[in-house]
């Protein structure tokens, strides 16, 4: 790969569930567990209320790399929600990595309530692999940009 | 065009402290629509909240951005506040930037800015937000108990006494369940039905309650506080208003020779029967498998002999329908059959027999009149064999359960014990894999068996048993002595695993309530809500939640009792005004939404279009039960068409999020 720019800061969004992976957000904040600044959450009442139409539009608007967590298999609180979200999103991020999105920028995760340090691990570990990929240069549509 | 106004909070100083409130305030402000914008050092407080209102009622304002610690701690007090003075609680968005960002982000800039990013994305969400009204829905003021046993009794009483009215149904020809079978229960060793039929002829009498027996449910409609329910009553050929219970007919009907459910066919009883002295009600059945007038139209003794003619050999199946406002589940438990484990010769010799049975060897309504004889040739067994965990906690469990029945080591103990205690000069050996006892009492009663009444406890397996000579030739290993041990034993008791009742998977898909993989309903929270089934309006009690005994059946019947008395009390009930709704012009009627919806909200019907050309015609479209749909939206993403919506998280909603974190 590339020499990694330093200066490079991802833009990274992260769809969490309202009843596990959201409050395990909150968990890391309340323990104070850091992770990149570059990681912005989105609440959906399930994992699977995240459409395929929100990642597209997230790297077509230059998002870097988009993680979905939802509760653990078993746990969701719709009891079979984040079995759908797992499906789509196979089946999702195997097309995009076909279009060149590649596989390491989206992410599925299972985090629950209590899971504060796998939330902040999780995003940490995301981070990195994003930087290690560099810009999505592949989806990004220049006609979005603002700036 | 919203006018949003903006409030950033301090948190003292868990926000301020790496996040430049003011400048945060400041950025926000410049944000199209934003009419107003503030940090204070505390939202939350009274003065904080105060801020809030006033600048609602001055400013006009049509949505509200609080920037302050997350959703899950105050997004209701915030509501509230802007509901007390007219704004409609769903134009209140909350940027998370205490847990998400001044907590973890030391650097003041980086906080700084990611804080306006995610102040940004809520304004961008309540520019879409749209004022959302709680449906209401009435309550019917009645509860349903599916299964009559004590789990269901406990239930229906309690809720009778709160004062409601409350159905029973239960599918056997009387109420009782398991309960009725037993001899003596554990820890204190008192007769099961010295206090279970007090609680049976309680339920008869109790004004309230209604009891279904010989019924079963057929259909469930509707939802929390509004269920309708048909139920079958399964003809039993018998009048029951009429019928006195005299017993007559079961005592004249010449077909002897049914095997008898109640003392697990170890003895017969006529073709017309009432399955035990206490029954509730007492009532007799036709048993249409047996009968001969109903088979070949030839007999009619009972017809003759009943005094008060209350026998009807043309009746057919009722159907009622009557409407409820909640469901308890109470079905209940079977042993499971031992016919696969066919080292212990349970289909070979009548002497083995499963606990159930022994239970009714030991009681004295039982086809032994409570004389332990040897089902083979009637004579008093000298040495007998109990064997735990049959079918318990096994492995690829293709023959057994994966899980503990929790029941076995108790009442084994007290069948060993009660064994000793009538008859002194029986051996008693009870094979092991743990002997779990928790429980009040229940380990001293466990030791009593061992230390006063010499019972032999021997850790280890029992690999086989062979009748020879009249008698079990039992193998088996001691683990602790590593030895092989060969018993001759008269009798071998299984303590066989406990399982949900068979029609318990049919009932649970009509009450969309859903179960694990062993067929035991489900919680909505295996801690928090052990009473409640994930679907709304539907309880559970007893053991097809899973295996318990009757102090734990009990305690939790009334705890679905209070669970329900609680719900019927309310006179409406408030919904989630977050949930489904079909757009019905873009609808193609494909069902792919209601493939997903856990709750079954989602129904279709044919309505009429006018179409560009002004003709009519008839389409097939969705439609969101707003009281039933819990507002995940996994709908949402498997239209096609992109008809349906979830309020307060539309589409547009969490694409303008989206939007606003990536510029
Ligand atoms: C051999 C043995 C000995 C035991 N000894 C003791 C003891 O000494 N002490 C103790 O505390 N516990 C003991 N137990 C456990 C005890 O039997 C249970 O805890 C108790 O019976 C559970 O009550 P329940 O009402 O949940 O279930 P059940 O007793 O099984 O009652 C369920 C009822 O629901 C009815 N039903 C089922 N499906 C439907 C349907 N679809 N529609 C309508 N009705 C339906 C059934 O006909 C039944 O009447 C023993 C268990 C066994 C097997
Ligand atoms: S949001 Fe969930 S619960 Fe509501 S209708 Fe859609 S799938 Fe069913
Ligand atoms: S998935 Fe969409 S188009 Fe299909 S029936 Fe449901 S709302 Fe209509
Ligand atoms: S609620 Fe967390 S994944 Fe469904």
């Amino acid at each position: 790969m590339q020499v990694e720019n330093k200066e490079f800061k991802p833009l990274i969004v992260a769809f969490c569930c309202n009843w596990c992976s959201y409050a395990g957000a909150d968990l890391a904040g309340t323990n104070r567990l850091n992770y990149p600044a570059d990681v912005k959450i989105i609440r959906v009442p399930c994992s699977c209320r995240v459409n395929p139409m929100f990642i597209l539009r997230a790297f077509q608007r230059g998002a870097d790399g988009v993680i979905i967590c939802g509760c653990h298999p078993g746990d969701c609180h719709y009891t079979t929600g984040n079995y759908y979200a797992r499906r789509r999103m196979t089946a999702l991020f195997s097309m995009l990595d076909y279009l060149g999105i590649e596989k390491g920028r989206t992410r599925v995760e299972w985090v629950s309530a209590a899971e504060g340090q796998r939330f902040a691990e999780t995003m940490n570990s995301f981070v990195s692999t994003i930087i290690s990929l560099g810009e999505n240069k592949r989806l990004e549509d220049l006609r979005c940009k603002t700036k | 065009m919203q006018r949003i106004g903006v409030f950033v909070c301090w948190c003292g100083s868990n926000i301020a402290a790496t996040v430049d409130v003011q400048r945060v305030a400041e950025e926000l402000k410049k944000e199209p629509g934003v009419v107003f914008s503030a940090d204070y050092q505390y939202m939350c407080s009274e003065s904080g909240q105060n801020l809030i209102k006033d600048a609602i009622k001055e400013h006009a304002l049509t949505g509200v951005v609080i920037c302050s610690c997350s959703p899950r701690m105050h997004e209701n007090t915030f509501r509230k506040a802007a509901a007390s003075v007219g704004l409609n609680p769903y134009m209140v968005e909350i940027a998370n930037i205490r847990e998400q960002c001044s907590w973890i982000h030391k650097d003041k800039a980086t906080g700084t800015e990611k804080a306006i990013i995610l102040g940004r994305a809520a304004i961008a969400k309540v520019h879409l937000n749209a004022p959302l009204i709680a449906g209401e829905s009435p309550v019917t003021k009645r509860a349903l108990v599916i299964g009559g046993g004590i789990a269901g009794i406990q239930t229906a009483l309690d809720i009778a006494e709160a004062g409601f009215e409350v159905d029973i149904v239960e599918k056997s020809p009387t109420i009782g369940g398991k309960m009725a079978q037993l001899d003596k229960t554990f820890p204190t060793l008192d007769c099961s039905a010295c206090i279970l039929t007090p609680k049976m002829v309680e339920a008869a009498q109790q004004e309230k309650i209604k009891i279904y027996s010989y019924s079963e449910i057929d259909e469930v409609k509707g939802f929390v506080g509004n269920f309708s329910v048909k139920i079958r009553r399964k003809a039993r050929y018998v009048k029951e208003d009429i019928c006195t219970g005299c017993g007559l007919c079961t005592e004249k009907c010449p077909q002897k020779k049914v095997p008898n459910e109640f003392n697990m066919g170890m003895d017969n009883r006529r073709a017309i029967y009432i399955p035990f002295a206490q029954a509730v009600p007492k009532v007799a059945t036709i048993d249409p498998n047996y009968c001969t007038m109903l088979k070949t139209g030839k007999c009619g003794v009972c017809s003759k002999i009943c005094g008060v003619k209350a026998i009807d050999y043309t009746q057919q199946d009722e159907i009622v329908e009557a409407k409820y406002g909640a469901i308890v589940v109470a079905t209940g438990f079977n042993p499971i059959s031992p016919a696969k484990f066919d080292e212990f010769a349970y289909s070979q010799s009548p002497d083995v027999v499963t606990s159930l049975e022994y239970e009714r060897l030991m009681n004295a309504a039982g086809p032994t009149n409570g004389t332990l004889l040897r089902p083979s040739d009637g004579k008093h067994p000298h040495t007998i064999v109990f064997v735990q965990c049959v079918g318990s906690r096994c492995d690829g469990a293709e023959k057994g359960k994966p899980y503990c029945s929790k029941v076995c080591c108790m009442y084994t103990a007290k069948h060993a014990m009660l064994t000793r205690e009538k008859y002194p000069d029986t051996d008693v050996y009870v094979f092991y894999i743990d002997v779990r006892t928790p429980g009040k009492n229940f380990d001293e009663f466990y030791r009593r068996a061992v230390e006063e009444y010499n019972v032999h406890y021997i850790k280890g397996m029992v690999g086989k048993v062979v009748p020879e000579n009249g008698k079990l030739k039992v193998q088996a290993a001691d683990l602790l002595s590593n030895e092989q041990l060969h018993i001759d034993a008269d009798m071998v008791v299984l303590a066989t695993a406990v399982e949900p009742d068979p029609s318990a998977r049919s009932l649970a898909t009509k009450l969309t309530a859903s179960m694990d993989t062993n067929d035991f309903f489900t919680e909505a929270h295996p801690k928090l809500r052990p009473v409640e089934s994930p679907t709304a309006g539907v309880f559970l009690s007893g053991m097809c939640q899973g295996p318990k005994d009757i102090p734990e059946t009990v305690s939790q019947a009334s705890a679905a009792a209070a669970k329900v008395i609680g719900l019927l009390v309310k006179d409406k009930l408030v919904g989630n005004p977050c949930v489904a709704h079909s757009d019905e012009l873009l609808c193609n009627g494909c069902s792919s939404c209601e493939k997903v919806c856990p709750y079954g909200a989602i129904t279709y019907s044919d309505k009429e279009f006018r179409m560009p050309d002004r003709t009519t015609a008839l389409r097939r479209v969705a439609a969101v039960n707003p009281a039933v749909c819990q507002g995940c939206g996994a709908c949402t993403v498997a239209c096609p068409s992109g008809a349906m919506d979830l309020f307060g998280f539309s589409n547009n909603q969490i694409m303008a999020e989206v939007d606003a974190i990536c510029k």
